[in-house]
């Protein structure tokens, strides 16, 4: 049937199962926002205060709920404001569509008002772009993009309509079809063809496995990394079945938050550069190292070349080109985490490792923090959180300190429970994927630690919060500094404090206030506790401005480049 | 791994879609790599392009560019040839000046010995086309030097690997590779 372009866009959408869609209107994007009026009843559009807002709430969205989120920019600044939002979830491998518009097909490479390259700039930070100029190739791009973004090792996709092709006298054939219909047609169907493989789902080479099982057998310490891809890959049941068969200690890393629960015995903290003493000593230890979906990367192995030195390293990953990037491997095995997991399960012997697990759990899984007279420390803010808010509350973090503190005190128990930006570092993420994931998950408590620098860089979006009373709660790290940054300055640049002072910030309960969400500052438990007991109870967006000492510091730490256990402290 | 520096080729099966060679090319300028030549036409099937790409590293470098050339979506096949295992051809094509009838006549000489051809006649001046290796092509632009070469352009060099296996082969790695590009 012949339907207007927009119409085809909108559909195309609806075939996916989209439901909610972050973004920002502006010039070239004008004619589907004029479209999405209509469709107001299926699609809710959420208006964010920046674009940067709105990618990573689109991220946030995608994360915690597993499905593809979908965010709209206009041309230009817009497109331009995206890409930290996009680069973002192309670290931590999230599946993000993100639509823009840009100029018309006349004007396009002329410089025009609010035109840029977008698919030549998002290139680097997408598994693909696509540049729309005719419209009816409008379906098909949609399913690819769609198609593209959640499979193999998931990512953002960018497509980039040209606004004639939007235009509302443009007319095209758009037959509505069912999703699981998709790899049957059009570039997905050639794209199926073209690396030679059957429609079906992938299957891991079963040789590889039986091999890993063997290696398996002969160990006598082996250890077990989680990574990002078990929780992209919702494999934490299969994880933990085969963790448990196998009787073996597991390090988590940052973006393997939630694929292994935090408080289970065999739990050794996190690794790396922040990790604990027993994962950073087991790691330097074990003489099996098996990984599932990380990519090594220098906040996990440090030093490459002493990386797990006694071990033979194991590899489990989705993306081919992982194997071997960063540290040399023994053995790899190409798949879905759950599915080499499942087969691993099913074949795998059972085993016991008493002996090298009394060695690892001898050493430390979590960081002590003492208690300092009339200050509230980290761990007591963190400490008291947990008691009182539901325990599957969804955590979002911002970068620095209060995120490595934030990963060491919470237990994540399944994927999508904390949101925090691993690969990329994004200050700034943290309140936009709060509000994504509170969106997509409107039963679950949602909150968003950040610390006085983060929170000052997406704040605007207390704004969106705010109008679509989307009730996230705040805890902001306010020691008056950049953390993070200060910690390497007090180590490493002999307290040369070079513009991390921020001492000048705006007072966050005034401005929480200010957009017309409820504030408090707490300089204790007590006040805490109150502040924590009124957010839930009030329901709606809340600050908690917590004052906590300038110096504090995360522990442990490794220097980068160091190897595993050269704790600068401990 | 050899740490020796020394011209690989990479020749690269891709879609034939708007993008795809900077797609390519900016996994070399990611790393600082140079590329030497470049060199892109269609391929066996309608829709796929060939791309030879020449550049100078160690094992670990062309490696590591060649797995991030494979990881790309676009990207069917990728092939790393080394010298004596493919052959390697560039089309040169040399404008020279030739304004004395020994001068010519020279030029013409040399250009049978390379197996070459005067594809231009001027009065003044001969375009020749030539095809070879590396070496062949060094061999005769030195030797035109002497009769002044005005301007060349050349192709880059197009290689293929001797024997009866070709870029279009599947094994284990290839498979691997298009694990993680599928779409279902």
């Amino acid at each position: 049937m012949k339907v207007k372009s927009t119409v085809a866009i909108l559909e195309c959408l609806l075939e996916q199962g989209v439901d909610t869609i972050f973004g920002y209107p502006g010039g070239t994007i004008l004619n589907i926002y004029d479209e999405l009026y209509s469709y107001q009843d299926k699609i809710r559009h959420i208006l964010t205060a920046h674009e940067q807002g709105a990618a990573h709430a689109a991220d946030g969205y995608a994360r915690s709920t597993g499905k593809v989120g979908v965010c709209f920019a206009t041309s230009g600044p817009g497109a331009t404001n995206l890409t930290t939002g996009i680069a973002t979830a192309y670290y931590d491998s999230s599946p993000v569509v993100f639509i823009t518009c840009n100029v018309t097909e006349n004007t396009l490479g002329k410089d025009a008002f609010q035109e840029v390259d977008i698919t030549g700039i998002a290139m680097p930070i997408t598994k693909a772009t696509y540049l729309v100029r005719d419209p009816q190739t409008i379906p098909d791009v949609i399913r690819e993009a769609f198609a593209v973004a959640a499979t193999g090792r998931p990512g953002p996709v960018l497509i980039d309509f040209l606004k004639n092709v939007t235009a509302p006298s443009v007319m095209i054939d758009y037959e509505p079809m069912e999703r699981k219909e998709h790899i049957h047609h059009g570039r997905l169907q050639a794209l199926t063809h073209r690396i030679g493989w059957d429609i079906k789902t992938p299957e891991p080479n079963h040789d590889d496995v039986r091999t890993l099982c063997q290696m398996i057998a002969e160990s006598k310490k082996p250890l077990l990394i989680c990574g990002g891809g078990v929780v992209r890959s919702r494999a934490h049941e299969v994880f933990r079945a085969f963790a448990e068969k196998i009787d073996t200690p597991v390090a988590i890393t940052v973006m393997g938050g939630g694929g292994f629960p935090g408080g289970h015995p065999l739990t050794t903290g996190m690794i790396g550069m922040h990790g604990t003493q027993a994962s950073n000593i087991a790691c330097d230890n074990c003489d099996l190292l098996i990984a599932v979906g990380c990519r090594f990367s220098d906040r996990v192995a440090l030093d490459p070349d002493t990386f797990a030195a006694n071990a033979k390293i194991v590899h489990i990953d989705i993306d081919r080109a992982e194997i071997g990037k960063n540290v040399k491997t023994a053995h790899h095995i190409i798949g879905d985490a759950k599915r080499v997991l499942e087969l691993l399960n099913s074949v795998v012997e059972e085993k016991k490792n008493p002996e090298w697990k009394e060695f690892v759990f001898s050493h430390a899984t979590r960081t002590e923090y003492d208690d300092k007279p009339g200050e509230l420390t980290p761990q007591q803010v963190l400490e008291t959180i947990r008691q009182i808010v539901p325990g599957d509350s969804i955590v979002a973090t911002d970068v620095g300190q209060h995120q490595m503190w934030t990963i060491q005190h919470f237990h994540f128990d399944y994927p999508g429970q904390l949101l925090t930006s691993g690969g990329f570092g994004t200050m700034g993420f943290g309140l936009g994927a709060a509000l994504g994931a509170k969106i997509g998950n409107p039963d679950k408590t949602v909150i968003h630690i950040t610390g006085d620098g983060c929170f000052r860089m997406n704040g605007q979006e207390m704004a969106t919060e705010s109008h679509y009373d989307i009730p996230v709660i705040t805890f902001v790290f306010d020691n008056r500094t950049l953390g993070m940054v200060r910690q390497w300055q007090n180590l490493i640049y002999n307290k040369r404090f070079s513009q991390t002072d921020l001492g000048f910030a705006p007072d966050f309960v005034k401005l929480a206030e200010a957009y017309g969400l409820k504030g408090r500052r707490v300089t204790n438990v007590q006040e805490l506790k109150e502040a924590i007991h009124e957010a839930l109870e009030w329901g709606h967006g809340y600050v908690v401005d917590c004052m906590i000492d300038t110096d504090e510091m995360v522990r442990p730490m490794v220097g980068g480049g160091q190897p595993i256990t050269n704790f600068m402290l401990t | 791994m050899n740490t020796e520096k020394k011209a690989y080729t990479l020749s690269v099966l891709v879609e034939d879609t708007p993008g795809v060679l900077s797609q390519v090319a900016r996994l070399f300028s990611r790393k600082g790599y140079n590329i030497e030549s470049i060199c892109c036409g269609a391929g066996l099937e309608p829709g796929t392009t060939r791309i030879s790409i020449v550049t100078i590293g160690d094992e670990e470098q062309i490696h590591q560019i060649a797995t991030q050339v494979s990881k790309q979506l676009l990207t069917i096949s990728v092939d790393v040839l080394e010298g004596e295992e493919s052959i390697q051809r560039e089309l040169v094509l040399v404008k020279v000046k030739a304004e004395t009838r020994d001068a010519r006549e020279d030029i013409i000489q040399i250009t049978n010995v390379f197996r070459g051809n005067i594809v231009d006649f001027g009065s003044n001046t001969l375009i020749i086309a030539v095809v070879g290796a590396a070496e062949k092509i060094k061999a005769i632009l030195k030797l035109l030097d002497d009769y002044g070469i005005l301007e060349t352009a050349r192709t880059g060099m197009v290689a293929l690997e001797r024997g009866q296996n070709t870029i279009y082969d599947q094994n284990k790695l290839k498979e691997e590779y298009n694990y993680g590009k599928n779409v279902l």
